[in-house]
């Protein structure tokens, strides 16, 4: 069904902005093509890879498949929020353990890590498989990842 | 691909190459570095084999003392867009955080940019290091003039040129006296001893990397530029059939939508540049486009290729193989060797379609100007490739097109091929605005250039002294060349090189086969290519070779390569290719692949004892030149599930230009082959691919991923070889071989069904 476009005002890495657009456009594309916040990356469009991880009141959400119409006022976070003064320290984590290859999925990632931690500081090997279970990396940076939650752990983000 | 020595001398850069190459603002040192070399790797593809370059890698000083390198290969994940300029900054002694590195446009002046085949570092390596030293070089006498002393009294030491005195001068300083002086002539220039490297084999993190993990790095899809409309194309699900008619009256109707237009389709086969056509639907923003591509009813047509069935076509490839093929390696007499066996040892083993899918998928940004021009910006593997196929579908020149290239968010081949640049500089030039073209996943699984599925049957005959005295090897897919020529029937003996001509065992009788078999879908190369198929096969059975020779499989295959010797496969081969080098320069030498076999033993703690359900596996493979060894320690429990808690992996890949880089490629590589083992399997149904995204082309995720790997280097001072490739082959035997010895269960078919 074509709906028509609608104004929203939006709550995104501690900003409003108003936006128009049709109130079921997913909030990925209007952050990519509406707002320049190009960091959060479009990889299934059906929710199953996790490339384009943001928080949402803190939880992890995959923006390609949430609706701005059912945002609200909600709380959202991309990868361009998270270091509020300078580098996250899930994002210094990611540096010191040399995370990325290609990096592309990398964003959603560290979202994904950023919202385990917050509610688990000391997660286990199986807490980490299934917090990021959603999260696809065709580089394979697995261990690199698992290796980054644990240090970023260690140093009680 | 053989750098040619006649060519390759260092010149300097007149002040117009300097200005066209438009990146640099004031004086200072540029030098050229002419890499010569003719792309005649995967020419037969490309049609270029007259292409000969006058390449030119640029390094440039700045005033300010800035060190500007350009980046001529693609970044796709493997540290490329690093490892190579560490290898100028490290001869010329420049301070690393005074490096900008700047991507190179698709130019022929760079040389080969085809980003592919892992051979980067192996064909750029001594050059490069040649073009840091010959710098170098010319900082120290600009510097010995200034100062009117002896060169031999001058060092290079971090940016600076540093007299015996203890005075010294700032490459910023020197850069513009530098620069007068005349390029020394090659043999005036000394390379560094590997003791001194300050960057090569040691730990340089990617230049890319807080870009990366702010999400500041650029991809194709995130390029901005004014005016930008988005496109997506519904495509025929038969690769290059046409459309009998369609229904776009709901799309046009809504608001933001542009156009909604049909492009016309190439008819199988259509080669790596052609656009698949389809129904085009440009709209002023991504959703919109897609929502209304999905209001447009299609009629397709049918193509030549409406009734492909990959599972009758595995059926039919797989009882081909049991008969005798083309006979491309001969020695000795197989067949009555196998008559006079006492045992024979023999099984079929069989490698569904497979799609690159990177994380990224396909897209381009296309400008096409008023003037006739055109600029693209795009995550491509091959830019010139690009260029030329692009000018040649808007009928340009190629010096009126510029390709930008962006990071790409991986690509494992996919990205080679220009056909997405394509549709993107045709759809701007229809819409006389700039467009962004996005494959959706289900464009990228449905419409990708596949990995050949293939049937292969091997037979081993022992003999009553336990020896192994034949190896018969049948393989049957489709080439990569039938995308392009209805005329390609089968494997070409180019493809064969890679696992099957090249088998290293010492044995008298062998017979190496190939069997026909026709690309009805778009065939492509992915990571590894056909080493995938082959390596499975053959380190499957001579596990099995093993057991029936009641020997450790580690003995037996250092057993089956025999002798110390670097193989002469073109006496037995016509035509061999040794990923187009030449055997003098990069023998296969069996000394090379037992040393890391020895080295993985070693490490691996190879033939502990394991409990019920936990099992260890071997294979080794010499691939893209450089040697691995794999030993995979699994876990399978009663529900059949797998998990890798170990991977070892013993390398010789010469000298390890980014050893970081190199570890992670094989973390990678293992995870790349756990999801071609254990997870993604396309399947064709009446021309149609089946699967449609994430959810049921599976992929490896944390969970099924290995745990640790673990990566042992051999120390040697060879030529470095390509890591990107090499790590995926030996993985998946040695999985499977794990998961008999875990299981008693043989794996003859992949992915992996217990």
């Amino acid at each position: 069904m074509i709906l028509p476009m609608e104004k929203f005002t939006l709550n995104i890495n501690d900003q409003k902005v108003s936006i128009e657009c049709a109130p079921d456009t997913p909030l990925l594309w209007a952050l990519r093509d509406q707002l320049g916040l190009t960091g959060t990356k479009y990889g299934c469009g059906i929710a199953v890879c996790g490339s384009c991880t943001v928080h949402l009141d803190g939880t992890a959400v995959r923006s390609c498949s949430l609706p701005i119409s059912a945002i609200n006022d909600k709380a959202i976070t991309t990868i361009e929020g998270v270091g509020k003064d300078g580098l996250h320290p899930v994002q210094k984590a990611w540096i010191a353990e040399n995370v990325p290859q290609c990096g592309f999925c990398q964003s959603g990632q560290i979202m994904s890590a950023i919202a385990l931690l917050e509610q688990n500081g000391n997660p286990s090997d199986a807490d980490i498989e299934q917090a990021m279970s959603g999260n696809i990396c065709r580089c394979g940076t697995y261990i690199r990842i698992r290796s980054a939650i644990k240090n970023a752990a260690k140093n009680n983000v | 691909m053989k750098p040619n020595p006649s060519n390759n001398k260092l010149f300097k850069v007149s002040r117009r190459d300097f200005v066209k190459i438009g990146a640099l603002g004031s004086t200072g040192l540029i030098l050229g570095v002419p890499l010569g070399c003719k792309q005649d790797k995967n020419a037969f593809l490309t049609g270029r084999e007259d292409a000969v370059f006058a390449p030119n890698v640029y390094i440039t000083i700045l005033g300010t003392g800035e060190v500007q390198l350009i980046a001529h290969r693609s970044e796709m994940g493997t540290g490329i867009r690093t490892s190579l300029p560490l290898v100028m900054a490290d001869e010329m002694e420049a301070d690393w955080t005074k490096v900008k590195i700047i991507q190179a446009v698709g130019d022929v002046k760079y040389g080969d940019q085809n980003t592919d085949g892992s051979y980067s570092v192996r064909m750029f390596y001594q050059p490069l290091r040649i073009a840091g030293a010959t710098v170098k070089l010319m900082l120290m006498q600009a510097a010995a003039q200034e100062w009117q002393v002896d060169i031999s009294e001058c060092s290079a030491v971090n940016h600076e040129i540093v007299h015996s005195s203890g005075k010294s001068l700032g490459y910023g300083y020197l850069a513009e006296k530098a620069g007068a002086l005349p390029i020394p002539e090659e043999n005036e220039i000394t390379l560094k001893d590997s003791k001194d490297f300050k960057f090569i084999s040691k730990e340089t993190v990617i230049y890319d990397l807080e870009d990366i993990v702010t999400g500041k790095a650029v991809y194709g899809l995130d390029v901005q530029i004014p005016d930008l409309k988005v496109a997506v194309i519904k495509r025929n699900p038969e690769a290059g059939a046409g459309i009998k008619s369609f229904n776009s009256d709901m799309a046009t109707a809504i608001e933001g939508v542009s156009k909604v237009y049909k492009m016309e389709s190439t008819a199988f086969p259509m080669g790596y540049n052609a656009p698949l056509g389809g129904i085009v639907v440009v709209a002023n923003n991504t959703w919109t486009a897609l929502k209304a591509l999905d209001t447009v009813e299609v009629v397709w047509d049918k193509g030549i290729n409406a009734s492909y069935d990959s599972n009758a076509f595995m059926q039919q490839m797989q009882i081909s193989v049991q008969k005798e093929g083309q006979v491309k390696r001969q020695q000795g007499s197989a067949t009555k060797a196998l008559k006079e066996a006492a045992k024979v040892i023999e099984s079929d083993f069989l490698v569904p379609h497979l799609a690159h899918s990177p994380m990224e998928t396909p897209c381009a940004v296309a400008r096409y100007n008023a003037d006739g021009t055109c600029e693209i910006w795009a995550p491509v593997q091959s830019p010139q490739w690009v260029r030329q196929a692009v000018a040649a579908a808007l009928g340009i020149e190629e010096s009126e097109v510029t390709i930008n290239v962006t990071l790409l968010g991986s690509a494992f081949g996919r990205k080679s091929k220009p056909d997405f640049v394509v549709e993107a500089a045709l759809i701007s030039k229809e819409m006389n605005t700039p467009i962004k073209l996005l494959w959706t996943r289900e464009d990228d699984i449905q419409h990708d250039f596949y990995h050949s599925n293939c049937a292969q049957h091997i037979k081993v005959g022992i003999d009553k002294n336990n020896k192994v005295t034949s190896w018969v090897h049948r393989t049957a897919f489709p080439s990569i060349s039938g995308t392009a020529s209805a005329d390609a029937k089968g494997p070409s003996s180019d493809e064969l090189c890679m696992g099957v001509l090249d088998m290293p065992f010492e044995i008298d009788n062998i017979s190496c086969e190939s069997l026909d078999a026709k690309a009805q879908i778009r065939i492509g190369w992915l990571r590894s290519v056909h080493n995938i198929n082959h390596a499975f096969a053959i380190g499957s059975i001579v596990d099995q070779v093993a057991k029936a020779r009641e020997m450790d499989p580690i003995d037996n295959m250092l057993d089956l390569l025999g002798s110390d010797r670097k193989i002469d496969f073109a006496a037995q081969v016509e035509g061999f290719n040794n990923y187009n080098v030449t055997l003098e320069e990069y023998p296969c030498d069996t000394h090379r692949l037992k040393q890391v076999i020895q080295l993985v033993k070693e490490k691996s703690g190879w033939g502990k004892s394991l409990p019920k359900g936990k099992g260890m596996g071997f294979a080794a493979h010499r691939s893209f030149l450089t040697y691995v060894a794999c030993v995979v320690e699994v876990e399978v429990d009663d529900n059949n599930n797998i998990k890798i808690p170990m991977v070892h992996f013993a390398i010789d890949c010469g000298v390890p230009v980014n050893p970081d880089r190199i570890r992670a490629q094989f973390e990678g590589g293992a995870a790349f082959g756990a999801s071609l083992a254990l997870k993604s399997e396309i399947n064709v149904k009446n021309g149609a691919v089946m699967e449609e995204n994430f959810n049921n082309y599976l992929v490896a995720r944390m969970e099924d991923a290995p745990i640790n790997t673990a990566v042992h280097f051999v120390e040697n001072e060879e030529k470095p070889t390509g890591v990107g490739e090499p790590p995926v082959p030996p993985f998946i035997p040695a999985l499977c071989n794990a998961i008999f010895m875990a299981t008693g269960k043989r794996i003859t078919r992949l992915p992996i069904r217990l």
